[in-house]
């Protein structure tokens, strides 16, 4: 993690020495425009950029070894903070991991709701990127406009959940409590008002010459490339590459929904923008039909082994508070098996791997975090590019630290 | 995710040009799963890579898992993609752990050669493994097949201690360069990290 900081200085001698001449400039871990605590060391000739090393580590948490300390249902939380900023994601990647271990069936409101509060999750990621980036690019206005909006998704959250951010609410077996009433109007309001409100992002952002010839032709990377470095999500869309895990392989509802893959042309600064601010609108749309086409019945899973019962139960049936506290207390046991689920974040693949020895504790957690894997594609980005482009690339790639260091 | 006669297929095409390198196939958890001998891990993924039919040109997923009681004692994962018929494959290379003598707990002496009945010299942090001298296990490095896998293995490299040979740069990633101990392996105990404040950043730091 540590590596010296020394300025590497070529000997000056004739006229054109000053060009060539190569500084190694640090930049972070605590920086603006890293999003987050990231160190990066940069190569700089001039104000061109030679090399860049991203140094990471400094929020690693080792949530990954607590994890094997607690037991599955106690796992949830902690992995929600990993990426703290899409948090319903991680919790559906583990939920779904666990579920597809034990072959445990999740009701078909559930996954409804499980795709609403996933996709509003993406807009609210979404949001927070395209707010701090247009800051970085010097939109501050930007900012205020997104996180109003991301304001009422997190009241949203708080509303059904309880909590407005890492709130726990998907469960092996479903989610937690039911939409409470009026969720539906409040949500409808927001679904009518988002595509609106892209538009007015777009307004600001797209005639703005400051903004576009910042980002126009700036960290242009191949798909080619880019497929090599394992890199996923709006940045492999955006160079062209239609690879969307929600279209690929089959899993919650949303096989049954109508929606469109944005991509881009260039794979530049710009069409990652476009990307992204497309995904809002698309997303728009999924919440919608997910809502309409929300059926009735239970919210989670009707199994006693890996489910808490009802509440009402617990004063009048034995056998629920035995099955209570036993899940309360040991948590469940999970079968020996191992398993590898990946799901389409806002930022690319997101996978978890779970290994199960039989015993109430995972042996294993990993994440594969799209933004670790998406950092590798950092140095490609802003090589032989300025120093201001690079800052840009680097708002573009939109790395979340805590899932980097995990 | 091929089927089992799909598997078995590519157990053989494998087999046939690289015997032994295919230890066994199964099927996990709706995942089909080639287990395999990691002297050959680069013939395999190269070959699952490149030749005509199979196309697994898209590492998702490169991570480390330590399967403590159980011999061989580790495995690397290689979670393998088709993107064009929407196929994953688990690749798993089994890896024995070289520290561990001929009796299970027992570990620590380098090729066994210890005198029966000489005590070791006391570890200087005995909650943690990982001292110099340590043997590691190794396997082949993939980057040069997925330029993907090169932040993954120095991860599996920070955290279980595993060599990938031929990696450009196999440094500690996420923690720090003179951190002792490989802490996701299971015999490493939670909580045997001693906190440093100003005060005891001497005796710790």
């Amino acid at each position: 993690m540590a590596e010296s900081l020394k300025v590497n200085r070529s000997p000056a001698t004739g006229p054109a020495a000053e060009r060539s001449e190569v500084m190694t400039v640090n930049i972070g871990p605590h920086h603006p425009a890293t999003h987050g605590v990231l160190r990066l060391v940069v190569d700089l000739e001039g104000e061109v950029v030679k090399d860049v090393r991203p140094i990471i580590g400094y929020v690693h948490t080792g949530i990954e070894k607590s994890c094997e300390d607690k037991s599955y249902w106690k796992v949830i939380p902690f992995v929600e903070r990993m990426d703290y900023v899409s948090y319903f994601f991680q919790m559906e990647a583990f939920c779904g991991a666990v579920e597809r271990l034990i072959e445990l069936e999740i009701p078909e409101r559930a996954k409804h709701l499980r795709v609403i509060f996933l996709e509003l999750n993406r807009i609210h990621s979404h949001l927070v990127w395209l707010g701090t980036t247009a800051l970085d690019l010097g939109a501050i206005s930007m900012l205020w406009y997104c996180f109003r909006e991301r304001e009422r998704i997190l009241d949203l959250f708080e509303m059904a959940a309880g909590q407005r951010m890492h709130t726990r609410y998907f469960q092996v077996g479903g989610v937690i409590e039911d939409i409470p009433l009026g969720f539906e109007a409040k949500l409808r309001e927001f679904i009518r008002e988002m595509p609106v409100r892209v538009e007015q992002y777009q307004a600001l952002l797209d005639r703005n010459e400051v903004f576009l010839s910042r980002t126009k032709g700036t960290g242009v990377v191949s798909r080619e490339r880019l497929l090599e470095l394992g890199v996923t999500g709006p940045l492999l869309r955006a160079a062209g590459e239609p690879w969307d895990l929600r279209k690929a392989f089959d899993y919650l509802a949303y096989p049954k929904f109508d929606f469109k893959v944005p991509v881009g042309t260039v794979g530049d600064n710009y069409d990652r923008y476009r990307v992204r601010v497309a995904e809002m609108v698309e997303s728009t749309r999924i919440v919608e039909q997910a809502l309409d086409g929300l059926p009735e019945g239970p919210f989670i899973a009707d199994d006693r082994k890996y489910v808490l019962p009802p509440r009402s139960e617990l004063s009048t049936s034995m056998e629920s508070l035995i099955h209570h506290f036993k899940l309360v207390t040991e948590g469940y046991r999970v079968g020996p098996g191992e398993i590898y689920y990946a799901i389409e974040s806002p930022r690319g693949e997101l996978g978890c791997f779970v290994l199960a020895d039989g015993s109430a504790k995972p042996a294993r957690v990993h994440f594969r975090d799209p933004s670790f894997v998406n950092l590798q594609a950092f140095r490609d980005m802003s090589l032989d590019g300025y120093i201001a482009d690079m800052i840009c690339s680097l708002g573009m790639l939109d790395p979340i630290l805590g899932g980097v260091d995990r | 995710m091929p089927d089992a006669p799909g598997l078995e297929l590519i157990r053989g095409e494998i087999e046939a040009a690289h015997p032994g390198a295919v230890l066994d196939t199964g099927f996990a958890q709706e995942r089909a799963v080639l287990s395999i001998d990691p002297a050959h891990v680069l013939a395999v993924l190269g070959w699952l890579r490149d030749a005509p039919g199979q196309g697994y040109r898209f590492l998702s997923s490169l991570h480390a898992a330590d399967y403590l009681p159980a011999t061989p004692r580790f495995a690397v994962h290689y979670e393998l993609l088709n993107r064009d018929r929407v196929e994953r494959l688990r690749v798993k290379a089994l890896l024995a752990d070289p520290a561990a003598g001929p009796v299970m707990g027992v570990g620590g002496s380098a090729g066994g050669a210890a005198a029966p009945f000489s005590t070791p010299p006391p570890p200087r942090h005995p909650q943690r493994n990982g001292e110099e001298g340590q043997p590691l296990p190794e396997i082949d490095s993939c980057v040069e097949l997925f330029p993907t896998a090169e932040f993954q293995e120095r991860e599996a490299f920070d955290f279980f201690g595993i060599v990938f040979k031929g990696h450009p740069n196999l440094t500690r990633i996420l923690l720090p360069e003179d951190y002792v101990g490989w802490p996701q392996r299971r015999d490493f105990p939670i909580g045997g990290e001693p906190v440093t404040f100003t005060y005891n950043e001497r005796a710790y730091g």
